[in-house]
């Protein structure tokens, strides 16, 4: 057995997997990745099984020593600079840490998470099928809170296979899918249109339990106040001040406040993904349209090893350097307890 | 055969869940209509149905929508969800001793003086009530009760604490409410048990369930010290009842 010890990490990291269902009726929050795909695809590059637990890296940076043996990892999901040594690791691919050697993560440049995934999987005790952390209910395993340096992960030793590079589609720069529903009743077409037609940015003060946007004030027809009922990831939820949150992995499992409308399945990683202050708007789609996409995005998750592609193919990913290039995301002096990262213009 | 029930409405939980409402209000009989869906669709399971998660006036059930889609859930949904009720089998019945006021009810003072009555009143108003766990939600374990007494509604505070003590006993509008974990509430601190009705490592996981039935009874501080010890050892120290 290797040892992978984290030397360094910022807040809003911790071990995350699919999540864990089947509890929601007794109060337990789902947890699990903000962005699937990229939790799946960096598990696919290391042999893992696709929702296998990983180590979820909020936007600051992140540094990872190899302990008693060399360890594979790859990474996926926000884009940032990563080295070995100094030797650049491109995005999107494996790689083994040799016996001693530290992996540095920079800053997320462009989106919130990154995904560490480590051949044969975080070693932890499930709880109702998962490792998830979820802080409030100090449940997820071997570390049931947000990761700190010292943490460190009794893993497999590498296994000495080729490394690879996974070949993703680039992610769609489009609106954010909405069906509305289950209360868009409580608005009336004057708010829904306003809903569906205004400028968003998430705000600042989002975390994985929610991401409150700013934008117009969107008024209820009776009030604020409805009777609790269930949520779903992505549940779009108005309370009285009129400023939507969309709910994310955290959330509590039922909620008071009307839900105009609900993220498609296939959007939620990609709201994940979205910065604070970045303007992005909502579009509003059919049911037949969403479930065509949710059919699409579960598909496109279980036929991520075909685009697993030999890393030497291609020196360094084209696509990170000219991100890099995109001059102006600093961060911001943000709360220690949100994690959010300000793009500046 | 009896005469079916009115139609749930059906509405989208975004793609991969549905909202079956019987009410907009909180209803005994919705309530009731909400754990009989549940129970059958638990006994007869629907292929595609992943999760169900019943709530005062809706179940929200989640599904594959790779195995089903919206419209052909929706038409099994129905026919099961418009049955007449299943005649009522025996709930289980827990009592829950509760340590009332001091620093374990805060707020039990303030609502004795905004109802114009005494502390003890209102443990006696508390403690003869018949609750129903309607649903659990919003944090493991945090089980919402039907059943309060009408001479205790009272609207929540105006602003929210962030911070209630694990096992709270509280009331909220007209909903009363066992908390298990720490969490923000805007509801009414009447006191606390020691009963945890969600504890990782005991069998059962979680304690109550939507459709039991719930008592309280009053208890000193010292004595909840004991029981809080033996819950903490893993003991379930509510008491339950068969009717």
């Amino acid at each position: 057995m290797s040892r992978l010890v984290i030397a360094s990490i910022g807040p809003a990291s911790s071990v995350q997997d699919g999540g864990r269902f089947g509890a929601q009726r007794y109060g337990l929050t789902v947890s699990g990745a903000m962005d699937r795909l990229s939790l799946a695809a960096a598990n696919t590059l290391v042999g893992n099984e696709p929702f296998a637990a990983v180590i979820e890296i909020g936007p600051f940076g992140a540094t990872f020593t190899a302990k008693d043996g060399a360890v594979r990892v790859a990474i996926a999901g926000a884009p940032r600079n990563a080295d070995i040594a100094g030797k650049p690791v491109a995005m999107d691919n494996s790689v083994t840490l040799k016996d001693g050697e530290t992996l540095t993560l920079g800053f997320a440049r462009g989106g919130a998470f990154t995904y560490l995934a480590i051949e044969g999987g975080i070693k932890g005790e499930q709880v109702f099928g998962s490792l998830a952390v979820n802080a409030r209910a100090g449940l997820g395993s071997p570390y049931p809170r947000p990761l700190q340096a010292g943490d460190e992960f009794t893993v497999d030793a590498a296994s000495g296979a080729p490394e690879l590079r996974i070949e993703l589609l680039k992610p769609s720069t489009g609106p954010i899918r909405v069906l509305l529903g289950p209360q868009d009743d409580e608005f009336d077409d004057a708010n829904k249109a306003l809903f569906l037609d205004s400028e968003w940015k998430i705000s600042a003060t989002s975390d994985r339990m929610g991401y409150r946007l700013e934008g117009p004030a969107i008024k209820h027809l009776h009030g604020h106040n409805i009777v609790s009922d269930g949520t779903v990831n992505g549940s779009i939820q108005v309370p009285g001040n009129g400023a939507p949150i969309a709910l994310m992995m955290d959330r509590g499992t039922s909620g008071g406040y009307p839900k105009i409308a609900t993220v498609i399945t296939a959007d939620v990683g990609r709201l994940a993904q979205t910065t604070a202050g970045t303007a992005f708007r909502f579009e509003a789609v059919t049911m037949a349209a969403a479930q065509d996409e949710a059919r699409k995005f579960a598909q496109a998750i279980k036929n991520l090893p075909d685009r697993l592609r030999s890393s030497d193919t291609v020196e360094l990913n084209i696509e990170a350097l000219s991100d890099a290039n995109v001059a102006g995301y600093a961060v911001s002096a943000v709360d220690a307890g949100t994690w959010q990262v300000t793009a500046e213009p | 055969m009896a005469a079916t029930l009115p139609p749930p409405r059906l509405l989208p939980s975004g793609d991969s869940a549905v909202t079956v409402e019987f009410s907009r209000t909180i209803d005994d009989a919705a309530n009731e209509r909400v754990l009989a869906l549940d129970k059958a669709l638990a006994a007869n399971p629907i292929d595609g149905i992943t999760e169900t998660v019943p709530t005062y006036r809706s179940l929200l059930v989640h599904y594959d929508p790779g195995k089903i889609g919206f419209d052909a859930l929706g038409e099994k949904l129905v026919p099961t969800a418009i049955q007449p009720l299943p005649p009522a089998t025996k709930a289980r019945r827990w009592r829950i001793p509760v340590a009332y006021g001091g620093e374990h009810g805060i707020d039990l003072e303030d609502v004795a003086k905004a109802l114009n009555t005494t502390p003890d009143d209102i443990i006696a108003r508390h403690t003869g009530g018949d609750y129903r766990v309607a649903m659990i939600g919003f944090t493991p374990g945090w089980s919402y009760l039907s059943g309060l007494d009408k001479s205790l509604q009272m609207s929540r505070r105006q602003s929210p604490r962030l911070f209630t003590p694990s096992g709270t006993i509280s009331i909220g509008g007209i909903q009363a409410g066992i908390q298990c974990l720490a969490a923000p509430s805007g509801w009414h601190l009447l006191g606390r048990t020691p009963v945890r009705t969600y504890q990782l490592h005991r069998n059962p996981t979680f304690l109550t369930e939507p459709g039991d039935r719930v008592t309280f009874f009053a208890i000193d501080h010292k004595t909840f010290e004991e029981l809080d010890r033996a819950a903490e050892a893993g003991e379930i120290i509510a008491e339950q009842v068969t009717a």
